[in-house]
């Protein structure tokens, strides 16, 4: 085949993918088990709670479809647990690819996912999530709840998404997740790239290079104008404290400072992997839903 | 809550913000009508509310789709037949 | 009299060299990072060309995205203006000009008089310029200039979904994995590109005839796409490129007209 003489190339947009299991908690003394799969276009995760809490999960890259991506992230979540797809009372996809999740009983839109996760992982008093995904940004803001109260997406453009910072990745040779550290490391914050479109972006930065700029120089400009980016989009429905950021970017320490200083408010600590947003959301949502049908 | 479909452009803001709060409370939805590029649809929304949203296929052209559709006193027919004022556009 | 234009491109930097209303030479050289040197270096070839030194040249007008960067050029014009004024040079009965470069698209209508009467630009951003067949040619492993040729072959329309770049590589990707023709992404790539100039062009309102100019035109499928989406033939010139560059030139002569 054509691909395998291809020389191997690094992929340096490539980040960990992994599972996790709560050793405190056993499943079999539930009463309620619930599972939130999240397909996203560029990451999976499957979440399972045991009476609204987290039990265990998987995070991983989305593959070619969605119901193989669902059913692999759900498999590797429930690894080593004793636990099947039986076991689970209600199961919520959500996401890019939600209809697209063969075992779940209802989908439900990742915006009310998000905000609904965002409630748990951050608590009742976060008013505003900007989730920055693989191939979208959203604004929302929540109730004490997490119910939504207004939400804006941009779905349209890949400046602002976690796509965009994998093209620069990729082209600056940094892993992605060490492009946000590494951003930091500027003696003087430059000018940052004048193009919102990522591909002229890679234009301007590769001229920058050429112009003898370092890596890291050229990364705090490339990521204090994705911030910039996504601060004019939250611009449309204010930010109201507490602010919490979720998703990809939300690790990516040199994104997340840039929006906090342009914002000048400071977003919450995750307790959790900002990417679990959406699942976590999706398993609550499901408990909900047996708790009601059994009342 | 607010719903706010569109993008945000080089040439500005393209934004069809509704208000599902009172739009949840219409029985007729006449907007969906009044829209000659059927823009506008009616769905239930995840927390049970039966609303009007911008189809899927508009969300990121909605300046193409809405600039055609003729102005009376500043509204587009859908914000005109709208009894509850629930449709708000940003350009 | 002899005049030039130097049309200084986001890719490429043209320069066209007319005498009395005749092209004497043309040249493009990449544009690459220092734009000045660019220039200099395509006018010194264009001069090659056509065999006369720099002081035979009454006058130069710059136009492009770098005008401004070329030091030997006497005055400059928008592209907007070059690009009317030399497709009408070429076809005087053009009324609307669809003018599509490496990162930048470009509408406008005009007059019988030639008078820019309404215009319209795309919003730095890759979908509505060249750069998108660029990167769309690059997902497909073949070289920019087979697309056009490719998708003629085609006669099934897959759409697009995707409307930014970075976004509709990664479907180009899904569409070889699901094993669609690769004649047919091509003119779905064509199609999607044309959708977007289109609109553009629905702005400004199209008048016939319709003429095609920018690196684009050289694009045979991006052509069709155009022809099939405005129902409408359209007039393309043989160095569609070049064309603003020439209607540079045309502008320099006015001016040293004006001078003498």
């Amino acid at each position: 085949m054509a691909l395998a003489r291809e020389p191997q190339r690094k992929e340096y947009w490539r980040w960990t993918e992994y599972n996790w299991r709560n050793p405190d908690l056993d499943w079999r003394r539930a009463k309620t088990i619930t599972a939130g799969v999240d397909v996203g276009s560029v990451s999976s995760q499957a979440v399972i709670m045991c009476d609204g809490e987290l039990y265990a999960f998987a995070n991983m890259r989305t593959g070619s479809d969605s119901p193989t991506s669902a059913q692999r992230a759900m498999d590797w979540a429930m690894e080593n647990t004793g636990m099947t797809l039986k076991d689970v009372h209600f199961t919520v996809g959500t996401g890019y690819g939600r209809v697209n999740v063969p075992f779940a009983n209802k989908a439900i839109t990742e915006i009310a996912c998000h905000a609904r996760g965002g409630n748990f992982m951050y608590g009742p008093t976060v008013r505003t999530i900007l989730d920055m995904g693989g191939q979208d940004c959203k604004a929302i803001h929540c109730d004490e709840k997490g119910k939504v109260t207004s939400f804006l997406m941009n779905d349209k453009c890949a400046a602002g998404t976690g796509r965009g910072m994998e093209v620069f990745a990729d082209l600056l040779g940094v892993s992605i997740e060490d492009v946000g550290e590494l951003s930091l490391q500027v003696a003087e914050e430059p000018e940052p790239v004048s193009s919102t479109c990522v591909v002229f972006a890679k234009t301007e930065a590769t001229g920058l290079l050429r112009a003898g700029w370092p890596r890291e120089k050229v990364l705090a400009a490339y990521c204090s104008a994705m911030a910039h980016r996504v601060v004019s989009l939250l611009e449309r429905n204010g930010v109201e404290p507490d602010f919490a950021i979720t998703g990809g970017i939300a690790k990516n320490v040199g994104v997340v400072s840039r929006i906090e200083k342009e914002l000048g408010i400071k977003a919450l600590k995750p307790r959790y992997d900002t990417q679990l947003a959406g699942a976590i959301g999706a398993a609550l949502f499901g408990k909900a839903l047996v708790e009601k049908g059994r009342r | 809550m607010i719903a706010n479909y569109g993008y945000k452009d080089g040439a500005g803001d393209w934004f069809l913000s509704i208000d599902t709060d009172k739009c949840a409370g219409c029985g007729e939805k006449p907007c969906v009508n009044s829209c000659p590029e059927q823009v506008l649809e009616a769905i239930t929304d995840d927390y049970d509310d039966e609303v009007v949203a911008v189809r899927e296929a508009h969300r990121k052209k909605l300046r193409y789709s809405c600039n055609p559709c003729p102005r009376m006193e500043g509204k587009l027919p859908c914000q005109q037949v709208c009894p509850a004022d629930a449709i708000v556009r940003s350009w | 009299m002899i005049t030039a234009g130097v049309d200084v491109g986001n890719k490429f930097t043209k320069v066209v060299i007319l005498g009395d209303g005749r092209v004497l030479a043309k040249s493009a050289v990449l544009s690459g990072f220092d734009q000045a040197a660019a220039s200099e270096e395509a006018m010194a070839a264009a001069l090659d060309k056509a065999g006369i030194g720099r002081d035979d040249v009454q006058h130069i007008t710059a136009t492009g995205a770098g005008k401004n960067e070329v030091p030997f050029a006497r005055s400059t014009v928008t592209e907007v203006g070059a690009g009317a004024r030399g497709a009408l040079y070429l076809f005087p009965a053009a009324r609307t000009v669809v003018d599509v470069g490496a990162e930048e698209g470009r509408a406008l209508k005009c007059n019988e008089q030639g008078k820019i009467v309404d215009f319209a630009i795309n919003e730095k951003c890759a979908a509505g310029a060249g750069s998108f067949t660029e990167a769309m040619a690059r997902a497909l492993e073949i070289a920019v200039e087979e697309m056009g040729p490719l998708s003629l072959q085609s006669t099934r329309a897959v759409p697009m979904n995707a409307q930014c770049a970075v976004f509709a590589e990664s479907e180009v990707v899904s569409l070889i994995h699901a094993k669609t023709p690769k004649e047919d992404i091509a003119h779905a790539v064509h199609d999607a590109i044309a959708s977007r100039v289109i609109s553009m062009v629905r702005r400004v309102g199209l008048e016939k005839d319709l003429a095609l100019i920018g690196g684009l035109a050289y694009n045979a499928g991006f052509v069709r796409s155009m022809e099939e989406g405005l129902e409408v033939k359209a007039q393309v010139p043989e160095d569609p490129e070049y064309v603003t560059a020439l209607g540079a030139a045309l502008v320099a002569a006015e001016k040293a007209g004006e001078e003498a």
